[in-house]
């Protein structure tokens, strides 16, 4: 997906050594990051990891205690809420109760002075974007939850911002509009080509809507990348957990040289890998990862030229897949496979021997 | 246990129902005299007559003391709600020192006898070489109206998602325009609440007015002087029943503007923020 952002394009919003404390608590602890024009880019970490501190920084609530923001090239410091060119989409979407959709999509552009069919072509158009024309005159509590957050959009978008910030906007809805509202926004951000930040706490929307996903823990940056990055060489076991199931093995560092690691792992054997950034040795041992859907079950006589053989310990049945639960003599932990049901993967017995391929390439290392 | 719930359930209706009449019958028994043709207000009841209401009409004090009531009602009824809706922002809103004790400080003339209120607002007049007037009444109407319309607005700013201010902020509104487009509109029912309180609560106060109104007695000081003459008592009825009128129809005509300002800001169910 970065393919639809160029690495040439210029960086919208540059964040340097951004720093923000309440009282003794550090939420956000030496922020640096860029964001290019045009980019979706999600903020990712789990409850009270500071990312929506880093939004609210943004959109101008608060200052913070140490570090720079600077939007298009401008230094946003001492800048309020109001003069910045952001616009903001709220959890809550505090669609305004006394007004109708119209009323609230209108609102910031009261201000901009704009003669009367200026205004309402502009509203028509923002109203029109989001699939909301008909509704013009519902009041707030006349609308459903994605209705809601349709006007929010809206509302933000009419503006014509540098920068939307959206703060776990489908965290209120369930899932099936959820899902559908994913695919919504990614194609209003295409259409609107403004750059998108989006705070979640849900990995899958993070992978699914970014171009780039910055993963947070504890008020600090642990990863930047591409979805596609993060999934496959996230750079700590935090990172590779809180983005989806992986199983970990301990291996023994036997060969280190630029870019790649040699290692000796129980069941696996000789294994190279790719070094993790900022890779600090922990004596000679070094994590090793595995997705649970890179692991392949092999049927009957089926060979493989990399594969591993254990016994089925437990089986969870979930729909479209079955995780299996595989007990390999000499590791610490069991495995976890995630194979799909069209194979009959579900009626795999509990207690049988069973053999699964693997690919080395899908082996990462990690730091701690 | 059972026998109890048996009692209960018979006894209450009648317990209630008697409640309702010691209550309310007497003040129905104005209406009823004021158009009784008898200067003495005891059944049986002597025919009807509108001649006590006559009497009200080209009543210069009586005219005098209803506008004296009426400006200092509105003046005190604004003033309180204005106050109440700083000191109810800056208490559900801010975290700060001395929040506690301040609030304290606003509710105090709940618990305080008003005789007490009157006499110190008086002494200090007196010892300012103030002149008693209506404007000492509306400062110590304000005084005892303000717990109950900072009561009112607590509650109102207290479901305010301050995610409203920060939307029209984001937008790009200034702070006054924030209060003005969003923050006012939206408080709208806690504010003709407050408002409604604070009138009727000085419409009808009769101490710190008598203390301190000096020569422009306000309605319920020109109803006390009325009734040192037995023969005006059907008159003070007869206003009475105006009276009652009035606050009926004001009531019911805030209870619509507050009930359609409430409609039209009101959230409804199955949103979870």
């Amino acid at each position: 997906m970065l393919d639809t952002v160029s690495a040439a394009s210029k960086p919208m919003i540059e964040i340097s050594g951004l720093k923000k404390s309440f009282g003794t608590f550090e939420a956000l602890k030496s922020i640096s990051l860029t964001v290019r024009e045009g980019e979706f880019f999600s903020l990712l970490g789990p409850s009270g990891c500071g990312k929506t501190t880093l939004l609210r920084l943004l959109a101008g609530f608060g200052e913070q205690t140490a570090g720079t923001i600077a939007i298009d090239g401008q230094d946003m410091s001492g800048w309020p809420a109001n003069r910045r060119p952001t616009n903001m989409v709220f959890q809550s979407y505090a669609i305004f109760p006394h007004m109708n959709v119209e009323e609230n999509v209108g609102y910031g552009l009261k201000r901009l002075k704009l003669d009367r069919t200026e205004e309402q072509r502009r509203v028509r158009e923002a109203l029109d974007r989001v699939e909301l024309g008909a509704l013009g005159k519902r009041r707030a509590n006349e609308l459903s939850g994605g209705q809601r957050q349709r006007v929010a959009l809206a509302r933000a978008l009419v503006m014509r911002p540098k920068v939307l910030l959206l703060d776990e906007p489908l965290s209120a809805l369930d899932k099936k509009l959820r899902e559908q509202m994913q695919v919504e926004l990614r194609h209003l951000q295409k259409a609107v080509g403004i750059t998108f930040i989006l705070v979640t706490h849900d990995q899958y929307e993070a992978l699914a809507l970014s171009d780039r996903v910055a993963i947070m823990f504890n008020g600090e940056v642990a990863q930047v990348g591409t979805p596609k990055d993060i999934y496959q060489n996230p750079v700590n076991r935090k990172v590779a957990d809180f983005l989806g199931g992986m199983n970990f093995v301990n291996a023994e560092l036997a060969e280190e040289n630029g870019v790649s690691l040699t290692l000796d792992a129980a069941g696996f054997g000789r294994v190279r890998a790719p070094k993790p950034t900022g890779f600090k040795p922990n004596g000679r041992n070094v994590t090793l990862g595995i997705r649970p859907e890179r692991l392949r079950v092999l049927w009957d006589d089926e060979q493989a030229e990399h594969q591993i053989a254990g016994q089925v310990i437990d089986r969870h049945y979930f729909g479209e897949v079955t995780q299996l639960v595989v007990e390999v003599p000499g590791f610490q932990m069991p495995l976890a496979v995630t194979e799909t049901n069209d194979f009959g993967a579900d009626d795999i017995p509990v207690g049988s021997a069973i053999r699964l391929a693997y690919d080395p390439d899908a082996l990462v290392a990690m730091n701690e | 246990m059972k026998l109890l719930k048996v009692a209960g359930s018979s006894w209450l209706p009648v317990y209630a129902g008697l409640y309702l009449v010691f209550l309310y019958l007497p003040v129905l028994l104005l209406p009823v005299f004021s158009v009784n043709a008898s200067a003495v207000p005891v059944f049986p009841l002597k025919g009807l007559t509108f001649d006590w209401y006559r009497s009200l009409v080209g009543n210069d004090a009586l005219i005098n003391s209803l506008w004296n009531s009426l400006i200092v009602g509105v003046a005190a009824s604004l003033l309180a709600t204005v106050l109440g809706i700083c000191a109810a922002r800056a208490i559900t809103r801010y975290k700060f020192r001395g929040r506690r004790p301040m609030t304290a400080v606003i509710m105090a003339p709940l618990f305080l006898p008003e005789i007490i209120i009157a006499i110190s607002l008086l002494m200090v007049a007196l010892q300012m070489g103030l002149g008693l007037s209506l404007i000492l009444v509306i400062f110590g109407h304000v005084l005892i109206c303000l717990p109950y319309s900072a009561t009112v607005l607590i509650s109102g700013f207290e479901g305010f998602d301050p995610a409203y201010e920060e939307a029209s902020a984001d937008l790009g509104e200034t702070a006054f325009g924030t209060l003005r487009r969003v923050t006012l509109p939206i408080l709208m029912p806690a504010i003709i609440s407050s408002l409604l309180v604070s009138f009727t609560i000085s419409l009808d106060e009769f101490i710190i007015a008598f203390f301190l109104s000096g020569t422009e007695p306000t309605l319920p000081i020109y109803i006390w002087g009325q009734l040192r003459f037995p023969a005006k008592l059907p008159g003070v009825l007869a206003l009475g029943t105006l009276m009652l009128l009035a606050s009926l129809m004001l009531l019911t005509f805030a209870e619509m503007l507050r009930r359609r300002a409430a409609r039209r800001t009101q959230i409804d169910g199955g949103f979870h923020a």
